[in-house]
């Protein structure tokens, strides 16, 4: 079995979607990271048969806020002296940039080059946000 | 103080401002001459990126009956928009000309950009089939000198409530105003937005009812706000036959209809409202124009800051 050394201090993204971890990995934009970092794909696991895993080493700093609109079902530990010092629950973000797209093909943001989509949480329960701009529904989930 | 605010949404005023703004309107109406300089010096741009008559001519009145000045465009093929300038850098530029920006444009969401990078106060003249808030300041004035009151209504909305911009503005507007019922109707394909039903309607607890046919529910209405439904819009030619007769507003319509009704309608209007309503004394759609051109100037002395 391959087996990947656990981490002094940093962070452990766990429990992420099987397929999803190289989606995070981009977004954190890990791969011009100067530390090290370890993507497990399609791990083992009891909670829910298969996982994608990610060991960030020595950084604790790092912007998570849009994990939990990726996939709430993420586990983020923080590792301090070998062990976890803190357990992050995710929330969905109350504002999202540049990370999803609005779908209304009558949008200002289908029309301008360097626009920035952002969208503004609605509603909690059903994970549902508006484009900033022309108020058109994004199903979060 | 609205002096240097952008109006984007229709609910980006408080009830306590437009309460302010329609004081000013009914000031303007009575003592027009009071007003006539008002803007002296000051210049509107009117840029509009899509064909319209009725609100460019309705901003560029209200502006030279304050006395001030208009440029602007009626199509951007006669601007630098044509060359493939930016939203941005077009609001930037006209913003060190004009004083205040009437902005129409038919992408949705294009005046909420503009005004991030507009150095002057914009106004949305209409974007896309998103929000008209002018025009709600029309339809809302009409409502007040009509029914005196602004609660306590149960108001009609009918046609395209999908796509129909002044009708997104109205309802959000309207529902912040005590015991305000809708009656939403309209055919399956063309009904409110899902994120007006999110956010307004339902997390405000709104009443509100969804129909198909106008004839159901014309007896229960205070006011009946038509708009134009297009063929084009429907999926299939089946259903329009079925319901075009639905959303036509006439005489034999109007029978069980109360008898102090207020038909509302922010025109252009094509066949919806036939002619021989205009004459029934419920028909205010000729007034909500000429308060159209008051509630514009009121608010352009107010973003101004002049009054």
């Amino acid at each position: 079995m391959l087996r990947i050394n656990s981490i002094r201090k940093g962070i452990v993204i766990d429990h992420i979607k099987p397929g999803y971890g190289m989606k995070i990995y981009e977004y954190l934009k890990l791969q011009d990271a100067n530390f090290t970092v370890a993507l497990i794909m399609n791990a083992i696991s009891r909670k829910y048969g298969r996982k994608d895993m990610i060991k960030i080493e020595n950084v604790i700093d790092l912007d998570l806020a849009m994990l939990g609109f990726i996939d709430p079902k993420i586990t983020v530990n923080i590792i301090e002296d070998e062990v976890i010092k803190e357990k992050i629950n995710l929330s969905l973000p109350d504002r999202i940039e540049g990370v999803i797209e609005c779908k209304n093909p009558r949008c200002i943001t289908s029309e301008e080059r360097e626009i920035v989509h952002k969208f503004v949480l609605i509603d909690k329960e059903k994970a549902i946000y508006k484009c900033e701009y022309c108020d058109h529904i994004y199903q979060g989930r | 103080m609205l002096k240097g605010r952008h109006l984007i949404d229709s609910q980006d005023l408080t009830v306590r401002e437009l309460k302010s703004i329609f004081d000013l309107t009914t000031e303007i109406i009575n003592r027009p001459k009071d007003f006539s300089y008002i803007c002296d010096g000051k210049i509107l741009g009117t840029l509009f990126y899509e064909p319209s008559t009725r609100t460019k001519f309705s901003f560029e009145a209200a502006m030279l009956r304050l006395g001030g000045k208009i440029l602007g465009f009626s199509e951007p093929g006669s601007s630098s928009v044509s060359k493939g300038e930016n939203l941005p850098d077009t609001l930037r530029t006209v913003g060190t000309y004009a004083d205040i920006i009437a902005l129409r444009h038919p992408k949705e969401g294009a005046p909420r950009y503009g005004a991030m990078y507009s150095p002057v106060p914009i106004i949305n003249a209409g974007d896309g089939g998103h929000q008209h808030p002018t025009q709600t300041l029309a339809d809302i004035y009409t409502i007040l000198q009509v029914k005196e009151r602004l609660d306590n209504l149960t108001i009609g909305l009918c046609g395209d409530l999908k796509f129909g911009r002044t009708v997104h503005s109205l309802i959000k507007a309207m529902t912040r105003y005590d015991n305000v019922k809708l009656v939403l109707i309209s055919p399956k394909e063309l009904k409110v937005p899902e994120n007006i039903k999110i956010e307004v309607l339902e997390s405000k607890g709104i009443e509100y009812l969804e129909v198909e046919k106008l004839e159901d529910v014309i007896d229960i209405l205070d006011v009946l706000y038509m708009t134009r439904v297009q063929k084009e819009r429907f999926f299939n030619e089946a259903d329009y036959i079925r319901l075009k007769d639905s959303y036509i507003l006439d005489l034999k319509k109007l029978e069980p209809a109360k008898e102090d009704l207020a038909i509302l309608h922010p025109l252009p209007r094509v066949n919806e409202i036939k002619m021989e309503v205009d004459d029934d004394k419920r028909a205010y759609y000729f007034q909500q124009v000429k308060n159209g051109m008051y509630v514009r100037m009121a608010l352009i002395i107010k973003l101004l800051g002049v009054d």
